[in-house]
């Protein structure tokens, strides 16, 4: 992975110094907080419902072994003993003090991890494949490219003050695991005909109240251009974006506004007239690419007998085989999917002793590599297949071993009411509630892929838009309703859901999935997804089910 | 005479301000001037005919652009910030440096706080009028704070995938 040098390490160093200037001047009152709080966003600090929330950037969803214990430390010393793993691949400690802000950002600099730009109108943290480097899909590695972007987009002079934030994702495989037409900027590397390395460039994509699909307004750009080009990108945003009204200022209300083509037009006049200055060399790529140069492998038969036999033995591990490994490129070795989504817990939690647990085994097991993942998961990208039971244990020893990736209660939930200021309804008890009702494991791999996403009001954090069955809280006379979508999806044939019907009271909502559940069960055809059954029967048939049930 | 703050050549001075910042609903005072755009257009070919030296301010919502067959004749753009979260100068500034050449002096008018003086530094401005009462040392701070740059910009410079060549 890369590795910070004295320059990346220096630019850290001042960045703290500064913020805890910033924050002394705060506490003595010296910046009110309408001043303040453009900066402690920009440092990912926000103050929630009961306290001062701390999100700490992961670039790429990578982290080391060191950084994950770290957080772990930062967990148990500054807040409850656990954190919670985002949707854009972040950590957030949610009961921080602002006195203690200043540390801990000190402490993240000890082991080159910081919280900048991880809120504010400004470039967020870039997001990419987590199996980078480790599955056979992937055409380039897109870790190289998001670290590139880590670096330009890092205090940019032009581009800090934006008409609001701005998102960008990574993919480098036709399986998209990024979410990339949800961003304001997806980059899917692709390779010419006659083999150059090149970007499909697609903009405009969004959540929130009005859902946006990115749309390609390039389809190949050489990829040693990537930097000027997302710069006129920029550049054509943040002169034209809107700033009258927070809700229009995404880039997505623009490219809608002008359209793609003129849009894309204004883009590729500006990246014209202004050359090629912000490109990175070749040496500088190849420094970059050489931190991620793969680990070295072992030459190994495609068939562990270790592994198959612990598959005869313990039906539970089979479970865990079948849903949680991913192939990986290289013959004896595994992707290992380690779900966040334990039943009846909080989606995309993680006690510090369960980053610890994960810790030990990327160190032991795993070459030293842990991936977040947007559907606020973790990844061990290379274990040795030989390796897997032993890993499986000890995940299991530490609740860590949920068989259920990209099953129904793999669920991504926003914070909703439990932390949010801006929350209409809880999100996080509604996920619990519907992992209950599939608790049964037999049930939910026959019911098989099912991505149910929870929002708790219309900023969409939990991207529910996108989900097989989304679900946004709303409130209704002070009460929570929750608004079900159909249909949606975040990956490479990304949709936006339709809307079921009206409303449900919260008590309802788990029941309504289970319906929708029983429906597709008995209306789908072989080999049909959830979502390929939605596609082919339309709404009709869901609709009357759970309409018929609540009335 | 008023004060602000000047970079020049990498160094940052307090210097007293000879132009005087003109209304539309004001008359022209004599001495050097800084207009607004719609006034310059009006006006601007008799006032600098008087031989006296003329600047524009111009507003984030105002093109860059309207301002690029004037340049060599102006002393100062003034660029707006109306909140300092509204960020289109950096842009109109790195244009004017960069696209247009302008050698003059770019000022940054407005909400002007000390926590954009390395932003602003970075993309061209040479004047500043804090309204945040930052002292010519705190602001001399604030835009030196970082001892790198990730990018290339409109300063000189060199970013970090520069130095690593060197
Ligand atoms: S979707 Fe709404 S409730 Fe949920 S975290 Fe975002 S702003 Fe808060």
């Amino acid at each position: 992975m890369y590795r910070y040098d004295s320059i990346d390490k220096d630019f850290l160093a001042d960045r703290t110094a500064e913020f805890r200037e910033q924050v002394a001047r705060r506490l003595a009152g010296e910046l009110s907080e309408d001043q303040f709080k453009p900066l402690r966003l920009r440092n990912g600090l926000y103050l929630q419902l009961h306290a001062y929330m701390l999100r700490i950037a992961v670039p790429y969803g990578s982290l080391n072994p060191t950084q994950l214990r770290k957080l772990a430390w930062i967990g148990r010393t500054y807040d409850k003993g656990y954190g919670h793993f985002t949707t854009r691949t972040n950590l957030q400690f949610h009961w921080i003090k602002l006195s203690d802000a200043p540390d801990i950002v000190d402490h993240l600099a000890s082991v080159d991890m910081h919280a900048i730009q991880t809120s504010g109108n400004c470039i967020r943290n870039v997001t990419a494949d987590p199996y980078a480097g480790a599955t056979s899909e992937e055409i380039d590695d897109p870790r190289v490219w998001a670290e590139a972007i880590r670096q330009w987009s890092t205090v940019h002079p032009e581009f800090n003050w934006l008409p609001r934030k701005f998102k960008i994702a990574v993919t480098a495989a036709a399986k998209d695991r990024t979410a990339a037409k949800t961003h304001d900027i997806g980059l899917n590397l692709k390779r010419s005909r006659d083999g150059a390395l090149g970007f499909e460039v697609m903009v405009g994509g969004g959540l929130g109240r009005m859902p946006y699909i990115g749309q390609t307004i390039r389809q190949f750009l050489p990829a040693t251009r990537l930097l000027s080009y997302l710069e006129a990108i920029l550049r054509v945003y943040n002169r034209h974006g809107r700033r009258d009204n927070i809700h229009k200022a995404r880039i997505k209300v623009l490219v809608a506004a002008l359209g793609r083509e003129e849009f894309a037009a204004q883009v590729e006049a500006e990246w014209e007239k202004n050359g090629a200055g912000a490109d990175l060399p070749d040496t500088e790529l190849a420094r970059i690419r050489g931190a991620f140069v793969p680990k070295s492998f072992e030459t190994l038969p495609s068939v562990s007998e270790t592994f198959e036999a612990a598959r005869l033995r313990t039906p539970a591990f089979a479970r865990f085989a079948r849903n949680n490994l991913k192939p990986h490129k290289v013959a004896g070795y595994a992707i290992v999917e380690i779900s966040l989504k334990a039943i009846g817990a909080t989606p995309g939690d993680a006690t510090s002793e369960q980053m610890e647990v994960v810790a030990d085994l990327a160190e032991r097991f795993g070459q030293n590599d842990i991936r977040v993942t947007h559907e606020q998961n973790l990844v061990l990208p290379h274990v040795r297949l030989d390796d897997v039971p032993a890993v499986w244990a000890a995940l299991a020893e530490a609740g860590l071993a949920t068989p259920n990736m990209n099953l129904v209660s793999d669920i991504i939930a926003c914070p909703g009411l439990d932390y949010c200021a801006l929350a209409n309804a809880r999100a996080i008890s509604v996920a619990q509630h519907i992992a209950e009702r599939f608790a049964d494991p037999d049930r939910a791999e026959l019911v098989g892929e099912l991505k149910v996403k929870i929002s708790g009001c219309i900023n969409a954090c939990g991207h529910h838009h996108v989900g097989h069955i989304g679900i946004l809280g709303v409130d209704k006379k002070g009460e929570e309703f929750y608004q079900l979508t159909l249909g949606g999806s975040a990956a490479e044939d990304a949709a936006v859901g339709q809307a079921l019907g009206p409303a449900l009271p919260y008590d309802k909502v788990a029941e309504a999935v289970d319906t929708l559940v029983e429906t597709y069960l008995r209306e789908r055809q072989s080999g049909e997804r959830f979502l390929d059954t939605f596609r082919r029967t339309g709404v009709a048939p869901f609709k009357e089910a759970v309409y018929a049930d609540v009335h | 005479m008023p004060m602000f703050i000047r970079l020049e050549a990498g160094v940052f001075s307090l210097a007293e301000d000879p132009f005087t910042a003109v209304g539309d609903e004001q008359s022209v005072p004599p001495g050097d001037v800084i207009i607004s755009l719609t006034r310059f257009q009006a006006e601007g070919e008799a006032l600098m005919g008087e031989g006296r030296a003329v600047g524009v301010r111009l507003e984030s919502h105002e093109e860059v652009e309207a301002l690029a067959y004037d340049l060599p004749q102006l002393a100062v753009v003034a660029l707006a910030f109306p909140k300092f979260g509204d960020g289109r100068a950096y842009s109109y500034a790195r244009l004017l440096r960069e696209r247009f050449g302008f050698r003059g002096e770019v000022r940054a008018v407005g909400d002007v706080l000390r926590e954009q003086a390395g932003y602003m530094a970075r993309c061209g401005f040479t004047a500043f009028e804090p309204a945040d009462g930052s002292t010519l040392e705190d602001w001399r701070r604030a835009s030196q704070r970082f001892r790198h740059a990730y990018q290339r910009s409109s300063d000189a410079r060199s970013p970090a995938f520069v130095e690593r060549g060197e």
